[in-house]
Order: structure tokens, then sequence, then C-alpha cells
């Protein structure tokens, strides 16, 4: 007997969602051996994170503050994948989206009326961050340098230069040596829900999310995107200007992670600071890829890995483990997923030994099942 | 300058460019053979810590070493499982294991921050140390970077001159040719992501174990994207792969030197950016001139999986 692998002609649902469930439960477990080596019990630890996450009103509100960063960056990674680019920026535009934004909230206020402030910020957290990304969209649609690797570069630059600004000219000149800029006027604050730190944002971000799927499904201009991303050749012999909507995409997908940079200053901070960027630009990959790039599908994976990320801060409160291990379970979750894709596209058959695969059998019965190896 | 300077400038280019050359070798060998792996920095952090970790517990440094290499070698070793046997998508793996990377060694490296151990120190070597300026330079060095003079012309070697490099390059770019001439397809894409792997891990533990001694949050500071770049730079050959680590390593030496003296021309937080603004820098001109040229060393077969159905 031997294992023979199978492509299935159509990918099946239902080994689709084992392997999300199979893949959950996989992650969890190879936590576990993690937990086990950093010396504690893996149950326990996934009980504070657990209780830690949605245990409580309070706790369950500041997932949903680390819901709306990632939301954003989850989007911005998924319109730039719909197009076949990998903007992997995220970082950097969320840093240059807090600095247009805060620019406006700390120089440009004083000369604003008060209701004209938190749009101005918006409007200039979406240009900077999109701004940032375009430069590797250029790079890319004029002379097709790698987009993956030039727009991570820009994110040590971005974040250089946030945090000159914050210890340097930004510095609040009365803040004692404080490393950050002064707090912003009121007028630049988001609103927040009472007796949490829930702000507006939350809803701009499900209305970005609903906007991206509105444009995939029901534009022309989604339309296209998902044609080049499918098949370039094909959107460039029917005349589509390729050039054009690769910088559009880099625009609107810088933008979107510069909104999560903008959200995060005026909603959370009041001002700049450290701790601005602290890896949502990265995190925002994997809520693209485990919700397979689908704009609603983001706003509950996204809440998932959130509170993956607050349990890991309760997990080292409690009981003094790294939060990192939230980056640690996600990044394993991607892995698996993508490992389970297998799953939906192949299936594993056992066979007598003895019998050679033919694959260019006529047999009408097997004319959906190739045999591979 | 003085002498002195411009020994101090080209002894740091060398001491900086070593663990970018040591991975960008081993990222070439793994893209040689048809197989894309964006986790360099991941592997990179893991083998800078576990290259530490082993050292501090163990106290030898042959042990780190070895360590450093072996959970690089493991690492590459689930993205080869992810991507060659599962054929799942080789750009979002390479950026998994990146994160896993990034997060697995911050979680488990948190409790030796700061900790001292033994390190590498450099070793000259006689009569050759002697020669004015090139011997203090080149030949003043720690063990890593002699390892990479004798690594770098085997590579290209074994590459282009021998039959298994030859059976690695056809693996990359046409996969269905050499399985028909009967080449073990998969062996050799597992084989040659480990080796990527081992270097990477090579790479981070001279980081962690002489660079800069010591264990830090994510202390490659980007080398490892770096590394991918430099593949690109070095169109695929491990020969032209030093000049693209020595560039990246006379940057960082200029940004010491600068700040050693003071300079005060150009602020400091430019000079950090340097070395990434650099690499873009270093990617557009490649890729002009690759236009240009209408020649590029990408394999053919990079980032596809193969499977026997293709072809039958």
């Amino acid at each position: 007997m031997r294992f023979v692998v199978e492509r299935r002609l159509d990918p099946s649902r239902t080994a689709s969602w084992t392997g999300v469930v199979l893949s959950v439960f996989l992650a969890l477990f190879m936590g576990g051996i993690v937990f086990l080596a950093a010396g504690a019990n893996p149950l326990k630890a996934y009980w504070v994170m657990a209780s830690g996450a949605f245990g409580n009103f309070y706790n369950l509100s500041e997932v949903l503050v680390k819901t709306i960063p990632l939301i954003f960056c989850g989007l911005s990674v998924a319109i730039s994948a719909k197009i076949l680019l990998w903007n992997i920026g995220g970082e950097g535009q969320l840093a240059a989206g807090g600095i247009g934004s805060a620019a406006v909230a700390l120089f440009l206020s004083p000369h604003l009326p008060s209701a004209f402030v938190l749009p101005t910020m918006i409007v200039m957290g979406f240009l900077a961050g999109g701004l940032w990304a375009s430069i590797p969209g250029l790079l890319k649609a004029k002379m097709g340098v790698n987009e993956i690797l030039t727009s991570l570069m820009l994110n040590y630059v971005a974040i250089y230069w946030l945090e000159h600004l914050y210890f340097g000219p930004w510095r609040d000149p009365i803040g004692m040596g404080f490393p950050g800029t002064a707090m912003f006027p009121e007028s630049a604050w988001l609103p927040r829900f009472p007796q949490t730190r829930v702000h507006l944002g939350l809803a701009f971000c499900v209305l970005a999310a609903l906007i991206l799927q509105w444009i995939f499904t029901r534009t022309r201009w989604g339309y296209e995107i998902r044609v080049i991303g499918e098949n370039p050749r094909a959107a460039r012999l029917a005349g589509m200007n390729i050039t054009r909507y690769i910088l559009g995409v880099m625009l609107v997908s810088g933008g979107l992670a510069g909104l999560a940079g903008m959200a995060e200053v005026s909603g959370i901070h009041y001002r700049l600071q450290q701790g601005l960027t602290v890896g949502y630009g990265y995190v925002g990959i994997i809520v693209a890829w485990l919700s397979r790039l689908h704009p609603v599908g983001i706003l509950f994976v996204a809440f998932f890995l959130a509170g993956l990320l607050v349990g890991g801060d309760q997990l080292q409160a409690v009981m003094h483990l790294p939060s990192s291990v939230g980056l640690v379970l996600e990044g394993t979750l991607l892995f698996f997923i993508l490992g389970s894709d297998f799953l939906s596209r192949y299936r594993l058959k056992l066979e007598p030994k003895m019998q050679v695969p033919n694959s260019n059998e006529t047999n009408p019965k097997s004319n959906d099942r190739i045999t591979v190896i | 300058m003085d002498i002195q300077s411009l020994i101090f400038i080209l002894s740091i280019a060398i001491q900086s460019s070593t663990a970018v050359l040591l991975a960008t070798v081993g990222e070439i060998f793994t893209e040689k053979s048809g197989v894309l792996n964006l986790g360099v920095e991941g592997m990179m952090l893991m083998g800078a810590l576990s290259g530490f970790a082993a050292t501090y517990y163990s106290h030898n440094l042959f042990l780190g070493v070895l360590a450093a290499m072996v959970v690089g070698g493991m690492l590459a070793l689930i993205h080869g499982f992810f991507t060659i046997t599962l054929r799942a998508n080789q750009v979002v793996c390479g950026l998994a294991l990146a994160i896993l990377g990034m997060g697995l060694s911050s979680f488990l490296g948190r409790s030796i921050i700061g900790r001292v151990a033994e390190r590498v120190v450099p070793l000259p070597v006689c009569f050759l140390e002697e020669i004015p300026v090139f011997g203090p330079v080149l030949f003043n060095q720690s063990p890593f970077v002699y390892f990479s003079y004798l690594l770098v012309p085997s590579a290209w070697f074994f590459l282009y001159y021998s039959r298994p490099g030859l059976s690695l390059r056809a693996v990359g770019e046409n996969p269905v040719a050499a399985d028909t001439a009967g080449i073990p397809v998969i062996k050799i894409r597992y084989l040659w992501t480990m080796f990527g792997g081992m270097l990477a891990g090579l790479g981070g533990a001279y980081l962690s174990l002489a660079y800069t001694p010591g264990w830090k949050e994510n202390m490659t500071s980007g080398q490892g994207w770096i590394a991918i770049a430099m593949v690109i730079f070095a169109l695929w050959n491990p020969l032209r792969a030093i000049f693209g680590a020595l560039l990246f390593g006379g940057v960082n030496a200029l940004q010491f030197y600068f700040e050693a003296r003071q300079f005060s021309l150009i602020p400091s937080y430019i000079l950090r950016m340097l070395p990434y603004l650099f690499t873009i820098a270093i990617l557009v001109v490649i890729t002009r001139w690759e236009t240009v040229r209408k020649r590029t060393g990408a394999p053919a077969s990079l980032g596809l999986p193969f499977q026997r159905e293709d072809h039958s």
C-alpha cells in the first residue's frame, strides 16, 4: 500500500472548513509546546489568555481597540494582493499616516474651525500613507522593481523618521524631556465610547471594509483589479493600462494603512510617541491571508487576532510571559492555514503498491481524478 | 582622511557585511533550486538567539554555532514542507516564517537579554596580517569572516562547475525536464532550502556571537530582508554577492565613522536610514540594468511548486 495524492477538480468546501478547524487546533498545540519550553502550564496559559481577552467588558473593549488598526492593515494588504502586489510596508505606511495626521493636529488645528480638524486629519493620514506606499508602487509600475523589498525597506525608514520627529523637532517643548510631541488639542481627538478606549475609528474601519467589498464585487474598477491579479496577460491584451491600476491600488492600500496610524494617534495616544509602531502592519498580512482576502471576513479575523494580542498582553501581566506569544500563535496559524489548502485542493488515498498509476486514463468515471505521485 | 581611518572604515565594512553575505549565499542556493524563502529575517533572528543561548548555557562556541545552523535549517525545513510538499504559496509562507521567527525569538529570548557569554574574537592570521593596509583589513577578523572568504568561491564553483550544482540549477530552471532526466527534484529542493536556512542561521550567530555580542530583540534589524535584495543584486551569482554585501557594509561603516567623528553635516537619523535607502537604490539600479541588458539570473521556475501531473 502507498499514499497517492489526487487533485480535486472542485476545491472541497468541507475539507476547507475542516482545514481551518484543524489549523486552529494544531496552532494551539504548537503554542502549547512553546509554553512548555518556557516552563509554563499551557492549559493555564491559554485560560489566562482567553479570560484576559474576552473575560469581562473592559478586556473585550480592549480587543476592539486593537481590532481597529488590524482591520485597516488587513484591508491594506488585501487590496494590494488582489492585483498581485505584495505590500508588506503596512508598518511604515501606518507611521506615515500617523505623522501626516499629527502634523494637522499640531500645526494646522489652531487655524481651522474645530469641526474641520478631524476630517482634515483623516484626509492627511490617508494621503500620507498612500504617498508613502506610492514610492514602491511607482518603482514597481514604471521600472518593475520588486515591491516586497522596497515596501519593507521603507518601514525602517519611516520608523526612523517618526522617532526623529518626536525625539527632535516635534518634541513637546514643555514636556520635560518626555519623548513625544505635545498633546493634541481636543478637537483632534476621535470621540470614544463611554468607559472604554474604543473610538470612532471602529465605525470607519467597518465602513472601509464594506466599501472595499462593494468595490470588489460591484464596481468596474474592482473587477478590473481582479482581472489584472488573476490574469495580467489577458488584462494587457484587453488594453488595460496596468501602470495606472498599480499606482491607484498602492495609493489606496497605503492610505488604508495610513488611516490605521491616524486612528491610533487620534483615538488612543493623542500625540506622537513611542508605541505607535508595534507590528500591526505585519499582523495585517496575517489578517488578510487568514480571511482569504475577503473584506468582510477581515472584520472577524482581525477581531480574533486582536484577541490573541490582548490575551498575550494579559499573559505578560499575570504570568510574566513575554506578550510576543500572540505573534507566535498568529504566525503558526498562518502556516497551518496555508498548508490546509492542500486538503481542499488534493485528497490522499491509499492504493495497492503494485498498481502503476496511469495518468492518461480515459475512464470517464475517473475524469475528475488525476493521479499525481 | 588618514590611513588609520581608512583601515578602520574598510575593516568595519567587512565586519558588517559578513552576516548579510552568509545569508545571501544561502538564499542564492535556495532560490537557484526554485524555492523562494522570504523568511530569511526570521531564520537569522532564531539563529542569533539559539547561537547565543547555546553558548551561554554550554560555554562552548562550537555548540552555539552548531545550534544556530541546526535551528536555521529546521525553520527552512518547515518552509520546505509547506511549500514543496504541501505546495502552499511560497511568498506568504516566507512572510509567515519571517513573522514567526520575529515572535518566537522575542518570546524565547526575553530571559537572556543583556546577558554576557563567550564571544568569537578576531583571529589574526600570522604573516598575512602584517601586509600594510590589506593585512589588518582582511586578515585581522573573526573566523566567521574567514569562513565567508572560503564559502563564496566554493559556492560559485559548486554552482557552475560541478555536477550536483548543475542538477541544482536544472531543478530551479526546469523541474519537469530535470525530473525526466532522473534528477530527484523534491529531494534537491529540500536539501538546498535547508542549506539556505543553515547559512542564514550562521549569519545570525555571527551577529550575536561576534559582531554585536549578546541577544537583543530584532537585533538583525532587517539584514535578512537586505540579504534577499542582495540576491537580486547579485543576479543569483555568489561571486557578485560579495560586491552587494561590501557595498552594504561600506554604507554601515561610513555611518559608524561619521558618528564616531561627530560629523554633523548629515544628521544621525538620516545616517541610520542609509542602509535601507541604499538597498532600494541598488534594487532600482539593478532592475534598470536588467531591463536594458534584457537578462536576469532569476531561475525560471522560482516560486513555482513542482508536481508531476503538470506534464503528464
